[in-house]
């Protein structure tokens, strides 16, 4: 038991935490603003392969992490314009083209790199690494928490900005009404197709920015798949947090840490089956939900294409 | 709104078009779902040319091997049987307004348990009496997969998108967890369960190598079909469907309906795992996870949730998995471009699907 409780396995444990949290927690917060706006976007998960794509694309060839992030928001932003166009604009079926958007996501992406790079995997540098004076030094919390790439910082102050953006501004006070009552918005003279496009682009970058981190910081390589449901994950972890973005960066943090805990027993000698290790948090939720069982609370207009005049 | 009868040019109008009428209703339908096709295989045949590869012989290549030459075609049959399985599924539950998106948890589950069964059974049961119980099994154990998320969302509407999700990512590792842990084969490197002998496996069709297990799902669709549309429960479950509200307000047991419909799609979806291991392979490796739930959900809703039009797209799917992974190897155009082809699909049968819509829309101004 002792050997739990050690500093290498501590901060390994914390490290890998964060590192499998960020990718989910973006997503996540991506999700909630598509839902919060009425749109259930089902292709998260191609969304972040996209940018998984693209990000490490663009790293690998100017070898700046900052022009792989960002190209990573604008792969996703891309997928995004589908949803955009044919789910919003036109009113089609949102299941099926997130379906298509995640299948042709998954195909493309893994086509595009049998043709660039066969059947290797060129690693990428170490990403850089930003340690906040002070903090750093706190011993495991430290280097467990506080010596990240900075993007890891950026995705946790989103979740302040956010959680202001959706409680005291105009523009949250838009989104909710697009997902709870398009008529309305319309009525009081706010465009709601222009409002749900807002919500799925940021969704798009957002899923795209957290397949790069992914990629181009977690793995360090893109392999064809890489993201294994983690955009799933990330629409479940939307779900449950009811519109609220402290309950998203809460879910990652617990997900990223199951995730993090069978590289971290190995680290520690410990051999347990990953299965096993996977299976707890969402044992736990699920638990959560039959003990307290109570609707997840969506917008009434979630899925559902608004055309104007039209009951 | 919803259409009358044909219009003028005799195009299908909707109501007609999803009880699959023949005549012009027919032909329009044939052609709704032919046009995409071609476009879709335009389209991807740009994607080929651009990568330097040859369109028309990749396409030669999987026609060929998977439908024209008769050990392909049977293969591609055979395929289509935990297709077809999970499609009866999840009409039963698209049909009933229930987002059944955890298929392949129970699916896989099944699977485990009808693949550790049957080994074991074979000693005290003949092949028959031992297939139909562990296909009992299987789709038991999918049905009971199904359950918390059923029951949430049956006495609290608690939505059950999230529930099944999350009680398909417990299940696929719960499979892997069983095998590794209990079931596994002591003779085997690769932790697997016990091998079924062919001999005990399910019975081949009239000298092919296609298994029973196709026949099994072309009926349970057909009779899935039948229930929903022409029986008092399917009728049921459509007002549920439709209205939930309505069908609380039309005294329906909607709690009892939400359990049965959960059960039976659930059930289906765990018959498509029994007979794939009972009829295919045999045994379950760890790490196995076709993840067919997912591809299956966009085939359901093209065919409108119709059982028949679902055959059609059903045997189209199977017909490229199997010539694509033949022509991963042969003309070395990855299995994965399979993919981008079914995703082409889906949109051009949506974008289709949208422009005829809007076309009638304006006639019927």
């Amino acid at each position: 038991m002792n050997a739990l409780l050690t500093e290498p396995f501590l901060v390994s444990l914390l490290f890998g935490a964060v590192t499998a949290g960020l990718p989910l927690l973006l997503a996540g917060l991506g999700e909630q603003i598509s839902e919060k706006a009425g749109v259930l976007n089902i292709g998260l998960e191609g969304m972040m392969l996209v940018g998984a794509y693209t990000g490490f694309l663009a790293t690998y060839h100017t070898g700046s992490f900052w022009l792989g992030f960002l190209a990573g928001g604008a792969g996703g932003m891309a997928a995004a314009l589908i949803v955009l166009f044919l789910c919003i604009r036109k009113g089609l079926n949102q299941i099926v083209i997130g379906i298509a958007i995640t299948v042709g996501a998954q195909g493309l992406t893994s086509l595009l790199h049998f043709v660039q790079f066969s059947r290797s995997y060129p690693r990428l540098p170490a990403a850089p690494i930003l340690a906040l004076p002070l903090l750093r030094d706190i011993p495991v919390l430290g280097k467990g928490l506080f010596s990240h790439n900075a993007l890891v910082y950026l995705g946790t102050l989103l979740v302040v900005v956010l959680t202001w953006v959706f409680r005291s501004t105009y523009l949250g006070l838009s989104l909710e009404a697009a997902g709870n009552k398009p008529a309305a918005l319309d009525a009081a003279g706010v465009d709601v197709i222009r409002t749900r496009s807002v919500a799925v682009l940021c969704t798009g970058f957002l899923a795209g920015l957290g397949g790069a981190y992914m990629a181009n910081v977690g793995a360090g390589l893109f392999v064809p798949f890489i993201t294994g449901g983690a955009g799933v994950i990330g629409i479940v972890l939307a779900m449950l947090a009811r519109g609220r973005p402290l309950w998203v960066l809460i879910g990652a943090a617990l997900f990223g840490a199951s995730l993090a805990m069978t590289t971290a027993l190995q680290v520690a000698g410990i051999d347990v089956p990953t299965d096993v290790v996977q299976m707890l948090p969402f044992a736990v939720v699920m638990l959560v939900l039959v003990i307290f069982a109570r609707n997840s609370m969506l917008p009434p207009a979630l899925g559902s294409p608004y055309v104007r005049g039209e009951r | 709104m919803t259409g009358q009868g044909t219009t003028s040019d005799g195009v299908a109008t909707e109501g007609v078009a999803t009880e699959g009428a023949a005549g012009a209703g027919f032909a329009a339908t044939l052609l709704r779902v032919l046009i995409p096709v071609v476009l879709a295989l335009v389209a991807g045949g740009l994607i080929l040319l651009a990568l330097g590869k040859d369109p028309m012989g990749y396409y030669g290549y999987v026609l060929q091997r998977s439908l024209l030459r008769w050990g392909g075609f049977q293969e591609t049959l055979t395929r289509m049987a935990p297709l077809l399985l999970i499609a009866a599924g999840l009409i039963v539950a698209f049909r009933a307004g229930l987002w059944n998106l955890g298929g392949d948890g129970q699916f896989l589950l099944a699977a485990v348990a009808s693949a550790a069964l049957a080994p074991a059974l074979s000693a005290w049961l003949p092949r028959g009496p031992n297939l139909i119980v562990c296909m009992l099994v299987g789709s038991l154990v999918g049905a009971l997969w199904s359950l918390i998320p059923a029951l949430l969302k049956a006495r609290y509407g608690v939505n059950e998108i999230i529930t099944t999700l999350m009680m398909s990512f417990l299940g696929t590792s719960l499979a892997n967890v069983m095998i590794k842990l209990v079931l596994r084969d002591p003779d085997t490197t690769v932790p697997q369960t016990r091998s079924l002998p062919v001999d005990d496996r399910l019975p081949r069709l009239f000298g092919t190598t296609i298994h029973w297990g196709l026949l099994l799902a072309i009926l349970a669709v057909v009779l899935v079909h039948l229930m929903m549309t022409r029986t008092a429960f399917g009728l049921r479950l459509q007002v549920l469907g439709a209205n939930r509200a309505a069908a609380i307000h039309a005294g329906l047991r909607v709690e009892r309906l939400t359990l049965g419909a959960f059960a039976l799609s659930a059930g289906l979806i765990g018959l498509g795992g029994a007979v794939e291991v009972l009829g295919v392979w045999g045994t379950v490796r760890a790490d196995w996870n076709p993840a067919l739930g997912l591809l299956v959900v966009p085939l359901v809703f093209l065919a409108r949730f119709n059982g028949y039009a679902v055959m059609g797209f059903t045997l189209f799917f199977s017909a490229l998995m199997v010539g694509g992974e033949s022509a991963a190897r042969r003309v070395g155009v990855p299995q994965h471009y399979v993919l981008v082809l079914v995703a082409l699909l889906l949109l051009f049968l949506a974008l289709v699907e949208y422009l005829d819509q809007t076309r009638r829309k304006l006639k019927g101004a």
